[in-house]
């Protein structure tokens, strides 16, 4: 049961990865292509928990908690540089 | 000096010799260990001179008591293993001939300590000149005392940088800073030569102990490396004993202060190459190949330097011209190669000592007290400074060979062992040039005494002449005073010293030999009559003449020669390094890849591994995942012009590698990657603040096919590589790694175990180099101020708000949560994913958020330590618990562990490894909060629109 739905789940995961990264590529502007990332950020979180869910492991969980933790400074510093350049200012 | 005979001590007993052990190993070393005494004498407001002064003293007192000991014919030893394996150790000899040259050493170092007191002015940095001057006292004694040859070379490069240090002292004048340099060159470059064939004596011999080398003579000359062997070591003795044609850094070394030039370029460095030679003649000695080059050598450096000498009008120059001449008459006299030479010269060395290092001070004295070294300005100084004068001129006399003064004495005995050399019809030649040499020392003795000290009166001196302070004129007064009496009762004085050193200098029997002043009427005697009344004749000619005060254009000199090889070579490496650096990565990055792919085709071309495994089912997510990768690989190639795009497509591959390391069970790359991925993004931010939005289209179509065409190749060539690994049978090192982690570095996570156990020389290299980028990045940018663009790249200013209050708020809780995370990682590194460089990068993250969120200065007022310090304490630690294994008997880097219970926690486990990779975690922070954070600083608002 648990790994029919790891499955769907996966298939939707990845749907949504390609997508990102389709509005990664075409852009057209550059905060749509900082969105994308931060949306592939945490499909790769997710799809880091669900492989855990099925293969029953701790560390897959804790490479989707660093993710989750830090992963969101890469957002947060693109963020910073479009609107004030300087980063650490 | 204590007497010898029945007084003699017995050695037999053990802790006697230790302790004379000791005693001897302390003459030398006291003064390195003392050498800043005279800077603390300063500090004091005391004399620094006299600091140097009890230091001198106090090195002097062991040889006092060891004095009996060796008087009494015996030999003091001390030896300490120091690199074992080399060969070296630290052993020290004391004989007859050490000892004689020890007393040189610490006898004229304290007539020179006490002259400088008053040469040197309060300006200088006198602390600084008397510890310089204490390290060499050092450096030298441990030249004479060595009793290994490693440690010799040691000791003498260390003469060579000490001199180096003291003939430039004065660093503000270009002349010093010149001269230190050449003389560093010359004798660093004969001291290698040295190292050389030191290295050859000890493969022949087996060993670089004195002892055994000097007893091995005949193996040593019956090696047929033996002509390699004598002219490397001669390399070495020629360069530092200023010999034809090395000969030409002394002169210009006479840009050090006076007591300098007396005491290391008159009376001791210069002779450490006639002492190696003594040292070394039982074993290199005795052959044809000795005796014509040490002996040519010797008497064209005489003969050519005398004459040159009686051309110069610098007192100094002279006298350094003069050094190298009677250095050459020794070196003529070691060449002959018989005991009596031998004698003749070590007997001639003290009295060139005693009589060149008096002249040297007089010089200074006339320097100081007249503000000028030019004879053709000085003249008539007898009537104002009749004392100098006196002693000055008694000091020459004894240079010129005088009867009743101690150089009459060599010089005759010198001008006896010229008899005899040679085939018939060539046997004249040595006693002819023996006598042309001597006329010569004599011509520019009496112009050193005549110009200055006598004549009319000087006109135009820089200040007006007196006798110089009482205490200032001790030293000479001693030093000429030694001359007198060893001239005039050699048998009471010097006789006795050379019958205790000679031996020891052969290590054979002493020749026959007595010294009286008077031996009757005898071809020596002619010789010095002809050479008193020819040289006073020729100077009296060439005066007369005028030709002494013409200015004798600079021909071409050594000084030139080697100065415009050196230009040479700094130019080659110009255009060696304009050639390989055009100032762009391209170059070196197609040579690069050219070279992989040459060596990889050369070495995997028509080879394909026997392929036991077979791809197997690819499942859907790895499908999309792996193109999302490619497709964002190629897309950082589409965008690299447009750099923030770049920056966000490589992030994509970053981001899927990490997730394919979890994938394919890789969790501590995965970490890593991750972690990485975060702070490379931050620190592309940082950079691109300063650089172009854009970058511009660089070369032509056919230069971009050319590198496209590279790239697929390189690309194409580590992709077969990855295909065939993955396909070859899983017969690798990992199984060992696998099965030996847990029993040998008692943890269970392999990487974590190979990265602080197994491979932890590679980790500690690692960090070491990460420090180092660090150290790079803030020496560069530390206090740079750089101007950033006022609008972006589309022109739109700046936002006004500085900071985002929701960042602010959200930063506070999540450093204590990632330091505790972090924390969890590095405990727990040894055996489930995590470890130093994991937890180091989650705390250095952290910190960075708050940099992001707060602002530099708000986190430097709160976060006051230096980052560098904390990298450098990191790499310490590592290095520390390494070293620690050594403390307790096992290689560097060895690692134990051992299991230990205590209340609530339960039975865990401690591994000395888990220490080095604190240090790896405190080296990690450190190294990434330096680099990002000083950068982050740079930041001042300038327009650059």
């Amino acid at each position: 049961m648990i790994s029919v739905a790891v499955d769907i789940a996966s298939v939707l995961i990845g749907l949504a990865m390609l997508l990102a990264f389709w509005r990664l590529l075409r852009g057209p502007d550059i905060v749509d292509r900082v969105i994308a990332i931060d949306t592939l950020y945490i499909n790769a979180c997710t799809l880091l928990l669900a492989y855990g869910i099925a293969g029953d492991s701790a560390l897959h969980f804790e490479a989707s908690l660093v993710i989750a933790l830090l992963g969101f400074l890469t957002t947060v510093a693109f963020a910073k540089y479009l609107l004030r350049g300087d980063i650490m200012e | 000096m204590p007497e010898a005979g029945p007084a003699r001590r017995p050695l037999a007993i053990d802790a006697d010799r230790e302790f004379e052990a000791l005693l001897l190993a302390t003459i030398v070393l006291l003064p390195f260990l003392l050498m800043l005494l005279p800077a603390a004498f300063e500090r004091l407001r005391l004399s620094p001179a006299l600091g140097a002064g009890l230091v001198a003293l106090a090195a002097a007192l062991p040889l006092a008591w060891l004095a009996p000991a060796v008087l009494g014919g015996g030999t003091v030893l001390a030896s300490v293993e120091w690199v074992p394996v080399l060969g070296l150790e630290l052993a020290f000899r004391l004989d007859g001939l050490s000892m004689l040259f020890v007393g040189l050493i610490l006898g004229i170092g304290l007539l020179v300590i006490l002259y400088a007191h008053y040469y040197l002015s309060d300006e200088d940095r006198n602390g600084r000149f008397f510890a310089y001057l204490l390290a060499f006292m050092g450096a030298m004694l441990g030249v004479v005392t060595s009793d290994n040859l490693l440690l010799l070379v040691v000791f003498w490069e260390l003469t060579s940088l000490t001199s180096f240090l003291l003939i430039g002292f004065w660093r503000g004048a270009a002349e010093a800073r010149q001269g230190a340099r050449l003389a560093l060159l010359i004798t660093g470059a004969g001291g290698l030569a040295l190292l050389a064939g030191v290295l050859l004596i000890g493969d022949i011999v087996g060993t670089y102990s004195l002892g055994a080398v000097l007893a091995s003579g005949d193996a040593i000359r019956a090696d047929p490396r033996y002509p390699l062997v004598l002219a490397l070591v001669l390399a070495g003795a020629f360069t530092k004993s200023a010999q034809f044609p090395f000969h030409f850094w002394l002169p210009h070394a006479m840009a050090a202060p006076t007591p300098v030039s007396a005491y290391l370029h008159s009376a001791t460095m210069v002779k450490a190459g006639i002492f190696l030679l003594m040292r070394l003649w039982p074993a290199l000695a005795g052959t044809d190949a000795w005796f014509w080059a040490v002996s040519t050598t010797g008497l064209v450096t005489m003969l050519f330097a005398a004459w040159v000498a009686l051309f110069k009008h610098d007192l100094k120059g002279l006298l350094a011209y003069s050094t190298v001449s009677q250095l050459g008459l020794i070196m003529l006299l070691l060449g002959l190669g018989t005991p009596y030479a031998e004698l003749a010269a070590l007997f001639h060395l003290l009295n060139h000592a005693v009589f060149k290092a008096s002249l040297f001070m007089a010089a200074g004295i006339v320097d100081h007290e007249t503000g000028t070294r030019d004879m053709r300005r000085l003249s008539g100084l007898a009537r104002q400074m009749p004392i100098t004068a006196a002693l000055a001129t008694v000091a020459c006399g004894a240079m010129a060979g005088v009867p009743l003064l101690n150089g009459f004495l060599s010089k005759e005995m010198f001008f006896a062992q010229t008899f005899g050399i040679g085939t018939a019809q060539w046997v004249w030649l040595l006693p002819a040039a023996a006598t042309l040499g001597g006329l010569l020392s004599v011509a520019y003795s009496a112009r050193f005494v005549h110009d200055v000290f006598f004549g009319a009166p000087a006109g135009d001196l820089p200040r007006k002449p007196h006798e110089p302070p009482r205490f200032m004129r001790v030293p000479v007064e001693i030093l000429v005073v030694t001359c007198l009496l060893v001239g005039l009762a050699p048998a009471l004085t010097i006789e006795p010293v050379l019958r205790f050193a000679t031996p020891a200098l052969l290590q054979g029997p002493l020749p026959e030999f007595t010294l009286a002043i008077w031996h009757g009427f005898n071809l020596p005697l002619a010789m010095s009559a002809i050479a008193l009344l020819g040289g006073i004749g020729l100077y009296a000619w060439r005066r007369g003449q005028g030709a002494l005060s013409r200015d004798h254009a600079a021909r071409l000199s050594g000084k030139q020669l080697v100065e415009s090889a050196m230009d040479g070579l700094r130019e080659a490496c110009a255009v060696l390094g304009d050639a390989l650096e055009r100032g762009g990565l391209r170059l070196s990055i197609v040579t690069f890849l050219i070279a992989s792919l040459a060596v990889g085709y050369a070495g995997f071309a028509g080879t394909w591994p026997e392929a036991t495994l077979s791809p197997g089912g690819v499942p859907a997510m790895t499908w999309v995942a792996a193109s999302i990768l490619v497709v964002a690989t190629l897309a950082t190639v589409g965008f690299h012009r447009e750099r923030m795009a770049a920056v966000v497509a490589i992030g994509v591959v970053g981001l899927l590698v990490s997730v394919t390391f979890v994938k394919f069970s890789a969790p501590d790359l995965a970490l890593t990657q991750l972690l990485v991925e975060v702070i490379t993004v931050l620190l592309f931010l940082l950079a691109m603040y300063f650089l172009p939005a854009r970058s511009p289209r660089e070369g032509g179509v056919a230069r971009r096919s050319v590198d496209a065409l590279l790239s697929l190749a390189a690309g194409g060539g580590v992709a077969a590589l990855t295909y065939a690994m993955l396909l070859s049978p899983p017969d690798t090192i990992s199984h060992f790694f696998n099965a030996a982690a847990k029993p040998e570095g008692g943890g269970y996570n392999v990487v974590n175990v190979i990265l602080v156990d197994f491979r932890a020389l590679d980790t500690l290299g690692e960090i070491t180099v990460l420090g180092i980028a660090a150290l790079g990045v803030v020496a560069m940018l530390d206090g740079a101020r750089l101007g950033g663009p006022l609008a972006d790249s589309e022109g739109r200013p700046w936002t006004s708000q500085r900071q985002s209050l929701f960042l602010q708020v959200m930063s506070r809780p999540l450093l204590p949560m990632a330091l505790l995370v972090s924390l969890y990682l590095l405990l727990r590194g040894h055996n489930l994913p995590g470890g130093g460089f994991i937890g180091g990068l989650v705390t250095a993250t952290a910190i960075v958020v708050q940099y992001l969120a707060w602002g530099t200065a708000w986190v430097d007022q709160r976060l006051t330590v230096r980052y560098l310090a904390v990298a450098a304490s990191g790499i310490a630690i590592a290095a520390v618990t390494g070293l620690a294994a050594i403390g307790v008997g096992a290689p560097f880097l060895t690692s134990t562990f051992g299991y230990f219970t205590g209340p609530v926690v339960g039975t865990f486990e401690l591994a000395s490894a888990m220490v080095f990779d604190l240090g790896v975690y405190v080296a990690v922070v450190g190294v990434v909060l330096a680099i990002l954070a000083t950068i982050g600083r740079q930041h001042v608002v300038v327009d650059k629109a």
